[in-house]
């Protein structure tokens, strides 16, 4: 995934030179997980900028750029870092169109690593979709496979909004998968069957897609995947087909379960299908408080073991 | 038309013991003498043993990714000698020498960087805060402990510690300029090593010192050399002795010789010269000159020295081994009691055995 989106990068920097890369060690290190490797070296200093340590003036500036004509990439170390610019981001980004009767537009792409399971550092493992689709204004993507990451993000880098764009940390080099050299996009507000069934519909996205369909081979279920691909806006069409024709659904995500996108998921269900369920609506999830510190990562984040068990309660009932 | 100058500030840089360890007297501590030097020196080696062996430990896997200080002994260890029994300090994830002096238990230093919270579970009365991993969000929280002892009318002083890059970063100047104009018992220090990552101190900001951030907040600023552990210890001496007065930024000038983090690696993005220029300049070896002159220290002090360091270190790694995890705990500290839907998470978890084990 880390050379899916490179690559996406660096042909949306051959196609369109207001598009610009800033962010902390993202030029000669080429990024702390070198998604931006060699991007300096072909562009030059002046578009693929090594920032000061300031996340808050990095999503700042991103907007005073994207307000202005550009086209700003901004990386953010960890998501965990992030927090230190949700000002503003909530109260700018996802703003400023709606503040200015559309007169103004944010049009950036603001990269992060998110999810865990490699062992790092406390506040580097955090999920944070949930936080920024619930203000509104903000698009939340989160691809993956290598495929959808580089379609997502020449997508997203052609759209006239501002599009967080979450990495999964553990799937930047968990799997290869080929994908076309020139440039293709994958739609955004639209969720990927990654698996058709009869029996159940499992709906995820990010680090759960591969534990999931791997949970799926190995109990032969017959089975609808949904992988949301994203966040917000929801693909609630692609949710009811599936859930309406299976009757059965669990939701499963990294992130912890109270009031996380599993919660927005459920409640639309359960408003617009709810008759047409045969069981009540399952969510597999990290327990309700912050990622640990690594040594207890595992009992925190769904496993195979956790999202079996869940199903074979969902297709108990 | 009116023009006149309403401000002006200047820097000083402090430097006692310089890289031939030959001391400028006139500078010199009045409260130190020749045996302080001396366990400054077995501190500095000590924290650089420590360092040594956390750093091993990583590589062999049986530590988390870790940021090691060497080279850095100075600053650290000048800093916490500099404290008296009152006084607090407010770390961010490199002060592993602060720790030490401060008496940490290396027991619990090394569950932490396992990567356990029990590793931050603090001893009842010790004078720090918990390691803090998001660059520079500490100073607030120093300026408002600071705060907290001013108003309980304590003679205490806070060390908050922040790196060069932290000082580009909002909460820095917000804990400064908090302190500065409450007039907190606050010392900031500035471990400035040269590097935020790949990032050189050049490229973090456009102004000529660090110290100078502080004219913006009001705030006493000096700038010293970081690798001379009497200057520092000097002009933390001051500040602290000072703080009942106010707050005072003090910029250690010192070099990371290693890695930010055990995760990245800096041949990528610095010079092998650039090293060496500051090997000479190392801290340690520039208080051995001055105990060597002075016959304070001999081959035989430091091979017995080394022994107990290790000894020390490797106990209390092996304690820290026999450290076993007990998952439930994970639910245990997010409240100051269970709620019933967390609790119902937990009896789940528990029903289950935390679902280990292959499907």
């Amino acid at each position: 995934m880390v050379g899916a989106i490179n690559n996406a990068l660096d042909l949306a920097m051959q196609a369109d030179k207001n598009v610009i890369l800033l962010g902390e060690d993202i030029g000669k290190d080429g990024g702390v997980f070198r998604v931006t490797d060699g991007l300096q070296a072909k562009f030059g200093e002046g578009r693929v900028m090594d920032t000061p340590l300031a996340e808050s003036g990095i999503i700042g500036a991103s907007i005073g750029m994207a307000l202005a004509g550009l086209r700003p990439v901004p990386e953010i170390q960890f998501a965990g870092f992030m927090f230190l610019s949700f000002g503003q981001l909530i109260n700018h980004a996802a703003r400023y169109r709606s503040r200015s009767r559309s007169t103004f537009k944010v049009p950036m792409v603001v990269r992060t690593p998110v999810s865990g399971g490699v062992r790092t550092l406390e506040h580097h493992s955090d999920s944070p979709e949930a936080y920024y689709s619930h203000i509104g204004g903000l698009i939340v993507v989160e691809p993956s496979t290598p495929y959808d990451a580089k379609g997502l993000m020449l997508k997203a880098l052609k759209m006239e909004d501002p599009v967080m764009f979450l990495e999964p940390t553990k799937l930047y080099r968990l799997f290869k998968q080929e994908i076309p050299d020139e440039a293709y996009e994958v739609e955004i507000g639209k969720a990927n069957l990654v698996k058709e069934g009869e029996d159940l519909s499992i709906i995820t996205y990010g680090t759960m897609v591969n534990v999931v369909q791997s949970v799926v081979e190995k109990k032969k279920l017959n089975a609808d995947i949904l992988d949301l691909r994203t966040i917000n806006p929801l693909d609630e069409e692609a949710i009811l087909k599936s859930v309406k024709k299976t009757g059965k659904v669990i939701i499963v995500h990294e992130a912890s379960l109270s009031f996380g996108p599993g919660a927005e998921i459920a409640a639309r269900i359960a408003e617009k299908a709810i008759f047409e369920l045969d069981a009540p609506i399952m969510r597999v999830a990290s327990d309700s408080f912050p990622y640990p510190f690594p040594g207890y990562e595992n009992y925190y984040i769904p496993n195979e073991l956790k999202i079996s068990r869940a199903i074979d309660k969902l297709l108990s009932q | 038309m009116l023009l006149k100058r309403v401000y002006e500030g200047t820097i000083d840089y402090l430097q006692v013991l310089d890289e031939n360890g030959t001391v400028d007297a006139t500078l010199f501590p009045k409260d130190l003498d020749d045996s302080k030097i001396v366990e400054m020196y077995k501190w500095m080696s000590y924290a650089r043993s420590l360092d040594a062996k956390t750093l091993s430990l990583q590589r062999q896997g049986r530590a988390v990714t870790y940021a090691p200080l060497i080279g850095e002994e100075a600053t650290q260890i000048g800093s916490a000698m500099a404290m008296r029994p009152a006084d607090l300090f407010v770390p961010n994830f490199r002060q592993h020498g602060v720790f030490l002096v401060r008496g940490f238990p290396l027991e619990l230093f090394f569950i932490y960087w396992r990567g356990f919270e029990e590793g931050g579970k603090m001893p009842e009365g010790f004078d720090g805060f918990e390691v803090i991993v998001p660059v520079a969000t500490q100073i607030p929280h120093a300026a408002g402990i600071a705060f907290a002892q001013k108003y309980n009318k304590k003679d205490a002083a806070v060390l908050g510690y922040v790196g060069d890059g932290g000082t580009s970063e909002g909460d820095f100047y917000e804990g400064l300029n908090f302190a500065g104009v409450m007039k907190l018992p606050l010392v900031t220090i500035i471990e400035n090593n040269q590097w935020a990552i790949s990032v050189p101190r050049k490229n973090q900001t456009a102004a000529e010192t660090l110290a100078q951030k502080g004219f913006s907040a009001g705030v006493n600023s000096v700038q010293v050399d970081g690798n001379d552990v009497i200057a520092v210890y000097k002009a933390v001496s001051e500040a602290i002795a000072n703080a009942k007065n106010g707050p005072t930024l003090i910029e250690c000038v010192t070099y990371r010789m290693s890695m930010h983090t055990t995760a990245d690696d800096p041949t990528k993005y610095r010079t092998s010269d650039e090293v060496e220029f500051w090997a000479k300049k190392d801290p340690i070896l520039r208080v051995r000159r001055y105990l060597n002159a002075k016959n304070l220290w001999n081959d035989d002090l430091e091979k017995k020295m080394e022994e107990e360091h290790l000894k020390a270190i490797d106990d209390a790694v092996a304690k820290a081994e026999e450290f076993k995890p007990d998952p439930k705990v994970i639910f245990e500290h997010i409240y100051s009691y269970m709620p019933p839907t967390l609790k119902e998470e937990y009896d789940e978890a528990v029903k289950n055995e935390f679902w280990q084990g292959n499907l």
